[in-house]
């Protein structure tokens, strides 16, 4: 369970966030969503510990986590996606995923420089691990490719696929349709779900507003850094306050 | 598979083995114990930029710091020189330990700055510290290296200790390249964010690199101290700072190769056009060299700035620099 309590960021003069909350519940998925500006990646990267909070709390599981840097965040099981794609470009698509595995699977420089018995072999265990989570989002038969040779929806998934291999609680979503086509969206829908079927967390940004109401169990709207509104997809979908803000008129083929 | 590998190792030592029975010039093998010393340097160089994505214009410092431990242990500790090689690379990397937080902190200019300054002021200490190093004059009576009753007192056998030493980095950098910890380096160097995102400590393997690259550095000034038997402040100043980078980046960064062959492509230029120069323009002074030195270069950076054994585009130092653009914009 990731809680967020009355989180405030300012940049200079610009408020970008002011006293957000939430609290997203395993097995179950929460949507971000609001204009653009509205601070939603801000949120991201204040739970990842990019950035630091002014004020507020963020805790896993009861725990305070905000203040510390994001390697360790990351080591505590959340991990992330990017709304701008940040893959590791020179490395294969299966080397991307064991790259992710890194928060179970720390290597030591001093026993990679004298090839201790038995590194390459927990290795070759991990590139297996790494084609059963391609096999997950259909790029298994991609796996020894250059990863910047994948299409664009390809390389989301890929994203995907490098956060999960941590074997995080909670995953960080931002954007993961932007750039899909329908049946993309869709098939992503389907495998977010299966996700927090098996228990994890899951906190997505998107604009996609068919994927959102497709797949959250809970909204959060923010707009110019508050919350403006919060719950089910239905009931966000029917609050005055979020039509006029974000939905847009009444008759919007969204609402 | 395996079989063609081992081949082409034993192929490779079997030339470098070999290369003495041929040489019978005291002169040019005293250029190859150059080559491999720098090349050894340039070893922890290349890994530093080729892979942790970092650039550092102080490993002079770290060499003279080795090659002085070294002389300094032998010569007023009387240690066996074995054990002052062997020891000698600790200090260097204790300090690049110690200094290397706070630098690496540093980026793209501001990190070249900061290491050319730890450079210029370990040159100076050099220089004044003349109770500890002789200052100026150096420090000299550093004994040659003896194994048991075998002393190595002449270039033939001081060959085979360089490159034999230079094979074994040679071999731990392939094994650390090919590992994960190879792997996490090339992801903080495609996108240091994401890395961390994957619960990558970036910050401390940048630290690693740079202490096993000052620790290299260390070796070879321990190795070149009981191969002169005298150590004084001049090789380990700011432009051989710069020869190193030089050495690192036109043989290729991120291979494993491009530090052996950017060695001696220098230390061979550098020769060649000691001889060479004065033979095309007979007027004309030793500054000169550097004009062709500088030439040789530019040309190099603009025909294939990736370095000669890296394929494709470039990537290493112009890799630093696009990345770095990206996260500040």
């Amino acid at each position: 369970m990731l809680r967020v309590n009355g989180l405030t960021k300012q940049f200079g003069g610009l408020t970008a966030l002011c006293g957000v909350g939430f609290v997203a519940q395993p097995g179950q998925i929460l949507a971000l969503i609001g204009p653009n500006g509205a601070g939603k990646t801000t949120v991201f990267n204040l739970i990842t510990g990019v950035l630091q909070a002014d004020q507020g709390e963020i805790l896993l599981a009861n725990k305070r986590i905000d203040g510390l840097r994001t390697f360790e965040v990351a080591a505590l099981g959340i991990s992330r996606t990017f709304q701008h794609l940040e893959l590791f470009t020179t490395l294969s698509v299966a080397e991307n995923v064991m790259v992710g595995a890194w928060p179970r699977n720390r290597a030591s420089f001093l026993r990679c420089l004298f090839r201790r018995p038995g590194m390459m072999k927990k290795d070759q265990e991990l590139y297996n691990k790494a084609l059963g989570l391609l096999a997950q989002v259909g790029l298994k038969g991609k796996a020894d490719w250059p990863a910047k040779s994948l299409t664009f929806g390809q390389q989301r998934l890929l994203e995907i696929a490098r956060a999960l291999a941590g074997e995080p609680q909670v995953l960080l979503l931002d954007e993961p349709a932007a750039g899909l086509n329908h049946a993309e969206s869709a098939d992503l829908a389907a495998f977010l779900r299966s996700l927090a079927e098996r228990g994890l967390t899951l906190i997505l940004v998107e604009h996609d507003m068919d994927t959102v109401m497709g797949v959250a169990d809970q909204i959060v709207v923010l707009n110019f850094g508050t919350v403006i509104a919060g719950g089910s997809p239905s009931e966000v979908q029917q609050d005055p306050e979020v039509i006029a803000a974000y939905l847009g008129k009444e008759d919007d083929e969204v609402c | 598979m395996a079989s063609a590998k081992s081949r082409y190792w034993i192929a490779l030592i079997l030339v470098v083995v070999c290369v003495p029975l041929f040489v019978k010039s005291n002169y040019v093998l005293s250029i190859l114990i150059v080559i491999g010393l720098y090349a050894i340097i340039v070893q922890g160089l290349g890994l530093l930029m080729g892979y942790a994505g970092q650039v550092s214009f102080g490993q002079a410092a770290f060499y003279g710091l080795g090659a002085y431990t070294a002389a300094i242990l032998a010569t007023k500790c009387d240690w066996p020189p074995v054990l002052c090689v062997l020891v000698a690379p600790f200090l260097p990397a204790l300090v690049a330990l110690i200094i290397g937080r706070p630098i690496l902190r540093l980026r793209e200019h501001y990190l070249v700055l900061a290491t050319l300054g730890f450079g210029i002021l370990a040159f100076a200490a050099f220089n004044e510290s003349i109770a500890l190093t002789g200052g100026p004059s150096g420090l000299t009576g550093i004994p040659y290296l003896s194994i048991g009753p075998l002393v190595l007192d002449n270039d033939r056998s001081y060959y085979y200790v360089v490159w034999g030493v230079l094979g074994l980095v040679i071999l731990a950098v392939a094994n650390l390249t090919g590992s994960p910890i190879g792997r996490a380096f090339k992801a903080i160097h495609a996108s240091e964010q994401a890395a961390q995102s994957a619960g990558i400590d970036t910050a401390l393997l940048k630290l690693q690199a740079f202490v096993f690259s000052a620790f290299l550095a260390g070796l070879a000034g321990g190795l070149y101290a009981f191969w002169v038997t005298f150590v004084g402040p001049s090789p380990f100043g700011f432009t051989a700072s710069i020869e190193f980078v030089l050495m690192a980046v036109v043989g290729g960064l991120g291979t494993l190769w491009g530090p052996v062959l950017g060695s001696a492509i220098i230390v061979g230029l550098a020769e060649f056009l000691r001889w060479g120069v004065p033979i095309l323009l007979p007027k004309v002074g030793g500054e000169f060299e550097i004009v062709f030195f500088g030439i040789i270069f530019v040309l190099i950076m603009l025909l294939r700035p990736q370095g000669i054994l890296a394929p494709g585009r470039p990537s290493g130092m112009s890799g630093v620099a696009v990345k770095e653009e990206k996260c500040s914009g």
